[in-house]
């Protein structure tokens, strides 16, 4: 057999031994929701595992989290598209706000250990059970409620996303070709398959284990999504030269895509590209950092299952110390991705003891329209779509699928394809508790049933969690249809988490700030966020969806810079609005907020010499954050 | 009650480990499958080292395990880790 001439992107289904590998994954995961099923007797056993977690499982568990299929399969999208700067971008967006919440909100978010379990508002106020609550107690129900319906509406939004993101990977990929075949279904019915088993293999573990489960699997899906991708960017590198090939090439300037106006409409143009600039930095530290770590219950349930405040106080500082590795090892496919050769189709011929035979590999239009191993974007019917500059539209979001097959060997390749599932199936648990949680104490116990009893309690957290997993799985299918439903993500986020951490950040710090003020921050920043996506599209996209939908009045330079545009809006607003309330209205007394505002919250005394404090981790993760990110770019 | 959470994590990394390795060792003659891989044998090593790192993550956890149930379920003073033998069974 010789070895064909190009690289054959739609590789064949899996081989016996990466099929074992994927079973194996499945059976722990699952084995983790059984060993904890025991452990389940209370609803915080179940909610808030037990508030009994180990300060590095939590670690672990917040970087599994982070990254679901949406973040992993855009890492290396980004990566494709501008380069290896990208790093930098993921890497100083988010680090900062990791160690500002492990520094200053876990003391105030975790609260002070008890053992109670109390039904009611009062006694609970040691320790708010999630981020609603804690508004809640901080300010008034009416927050609460009102964060608790937007909360639940994102997070099985954004599950549906993730699960339908990463089916299309695993399609391509073939992974599910087997089962579907086995069982007679019809091709469009593999996409469904591959939506519904991890979804279903989820739902399973948390209704035995509850947020304990979710932990346990995350942190093990997060040092598999590792073991599965870095053969992969040893091997990619190998090939193209190593880290000087890497560095040869530069795609496009992420910094001038992003700022850059056209022609067309520079006129209109309110603010010359160094204040954009300015502005997109703002926007992706609030998009990527303060509004995810700061704010987000995805991430911050974990940390507030910890054991002590200590070590939850710790989780997220030690967890931004191995992020500053993460990103590297998810957008080096990327770049790898853009630099190999783009697979077309091929005769070989070949004589073979006088035979003659024929080798044809065929190669979809669409792929061959595109750059090095990421495809174009198909139409319907299969062929490419060209764009308005005349240039294929390319399909990012496959770079790092595409690069898997290309270097994995058959028994790796089952490795890398379990860490796809891995980082898919870690970010859709983390909607999935969280959505139960909140539904559970901030819906359920807040409006229903207010003196419902604990055992009650833990079935509706089990409800709830089906529950949000059927809503997930709706979204997805409605994805399906609605292909542009994907782009609405960063518009959902910023309706909902920037003015909520707007809010968080002010309640947090400032005894001055009313419920009132809150209130309305939060309503009006999510419609200030609405507003400005009614009135601005991007360049060449159509009405709808992308923005534009009242009356177009804005021309921002690309989707990603109208997101961020958006959420600045709302963040601006929101700030406006909840000062200006405050202002009118009437703040609660000291009393009521001790332990719920920074400077009224006892500190944790530590006799511990300086080196070992929190403080001086956290700046030590920032330096040397800093430094590896100067070494890159 | 919780249990150590890298007892998990190790019996995984130690299976998957054993499966790679000795995928890699059955396969390593054959070039075909290892063209992919710049010619490296990609299972073998990676194999070895997951393979590691499951078992240390596995001795780790079960004494602390060994040490938790020491010291919540017979009240007996904390061992120190050098005087428990090597491999302490749970269960």
């Amino acid at each position: 057999m010789p070895n064909l001439a190009s690289p054959n992107i739609a590789s064949p289904g899996l081989a016996a031994v990466d099929s074992l590998i994927l079973l194996i994954y499945f059976f722990f995961m699952l084995a983790a929701g059984f060993s904890l099923k025991p452990a389940m007797t209370t609803s915080r056993d179940f909610m808030q595992a037990g508030r009994a977690m180990p300060g590095w499982l939590c670690s672990l568990a917040m970087l599994g989290a982070s990254l679901g299929s949406l973040e992993v399969l855009g890492m290396g999208a980004v990566g494709a598209q501008y380069g290896l700067a990208s790093v930098a971008w993921f890497t100083l967006g988010s680090i900062p706000a990791m160690l500002f919440a492990g520094l200053y909100l876990m003391p105030i978010f975790y609260g002070t250990k008890s053992g109670i379990v109390a039904a009611d508002a009062k006694a609970t106020s040691i320790a708010p059970r999630s981020i609603p609550e804690y508004l809640g107690l901080r300010f008034d129900q009416k927050t609460r409620v009102l964060n608790a319906f937007l909360f639940a509406t994102m997070s099985a939004f954004s599950a549906g996303i993730a699960l339908y993101a990463m089916a299309r990977a695993l399609v391509a990929l073939h992974v599910f070709d087997r089962i579907s075949e086995s069982l007679n279904l019809p091709p469009t019915a593999s996409l469904l398959l591959a939506m519904a088993l991890p979804a279903a293999l989820v739902l399973v573990y948390i209704l035995l284990g509850g947020l304990g489960a979710a932990m346990y699997s995350q942190a093990l899906q997060f040092l598999l999504i590792i073991a599965g991708l870095l053969p992969m960017v040893l091997l990619g590198l190998k090939k193209i030269g190593g880290w000087s090939g890497l560095k040869a090439q530069v795609p496009e300037s992420f910094f001038r895509s992003l700022t850059q106006m056209s022609p067309g409409s520079a006129h209109s143009a309110p603010h010359s590209a160094g204040a954009g600039f300015v502005l997109l930095l703002i926007g992706v530290g609030l998009v990527l950092g303060g509004a995810t770590w700061c704010t987000d219950f995805r991430m911050l349930q974990i940390p507030m299952a910890a054991k002590d405040a200590r070590s939850a106080r710790r989780a997220p500082i030690n967890a931004a110390a191995l992020r500053i590795f993460v990103p590297l090892v998810l957008v080096l496919p990327g770049l790898i991705a853009v630099r190999l050769p783009t697979p077309h189709t091929s005769i070989l011929v070949f004589n073979d003891n006088n035979v003659i035979s024929h080798e044809i590999t065929v190669v979809p239009p669409a792929v061959e329209a595109g750059t090095g191993l990421v495809p174009a974007k198909a139409d319907a019917s299969g062929m490419p779509v060209i764009g308005a500059n005349g240039h294929a539209v390319l399909d990012y979001a496959m770079a790092t699928p595409n690069v898997l097959p290309e270097f994995l060997p058959t028994g790796l390749l089952g490795l890398g394809i379990a860490a796809l599932l891995a980082c898919l199936m870690a970010g859709v648990a983390a909607s999935v508790t969280s959505f139960s949680t909140v539904f559970t104490c901030d819906i359920f116990q807040a409006l229903l049933a207010k003196n419902s009893s604990d055992k009650r309690l833990l079935v509706v957290a089990r409800c709830a969690a089906a529950g949000g997993m059927l809503l997930a799985v709706a979204a997805a299918c409605a994805t399906i249809r609605f292909n542009s439903l994907l782009d609405a993500i960063l518009l959902v986020f910023a309706v909902v988490n920037i003015p909520l951490f707007v809010v968080l950040m002010l309640g947090a710090f400032f005894k001055r700030v009313t419920g009132h003020g809150a209130f309305a921050g939060l309503i009006a920043g999510a419609a200030a966020a609405l507003l400005h996506h009614g009135l601005a599209l991007p360049l060449g996209a159509q009405r709808g969806i992308h923005g534009g939908w009242i009356a177009v009045l804005l021309h921002p330079a690309s989707e990603i810079a109208l997101g961020l545009e958006t959420a600045i809006v709302a963040f601006v607003v929101s700030l406006l609005a909840t000062i200006v309330l405050s202002a009118f209205t009437s703040a609660k007394p000291e009393s009521e907020l001790n332990g719920l505002v920074y400077s009224l919250t006892a500190r944790p005394q530590t006799n511990a010499k300086w080196w070992k404090r929190p403080e001086a981790m956290a700046a030590a993760v920032l330096l040397i954050a800093i430094a590896v990110n100067l070494i890159l770019i | 009650m919780f249990y150590d959470p890298r007892i998990l994590l190790g019996m995984m990394f130690t299976l998957i480990g054993t499966i790679l390795t000795a995928f890699g060792l059955s396969t390593r003659t054959n070039a075909d499958v290892y063209a992919k891989s710049l010619g490296i044998n990609a299972n073998l090593w990676w194999g070895l080292v997951l393979l590691v790192f499951g078992i240390v993550a596995l001795t780790l956890g079960r004494r602390a395990q060994a040490r938790l149930e020491n010291a919540t379920g017979t009240r007996k003073p904390v061992e120190n880790r050098k005087t428990l033998p090597k491999k302490s069974r749970i269960r």
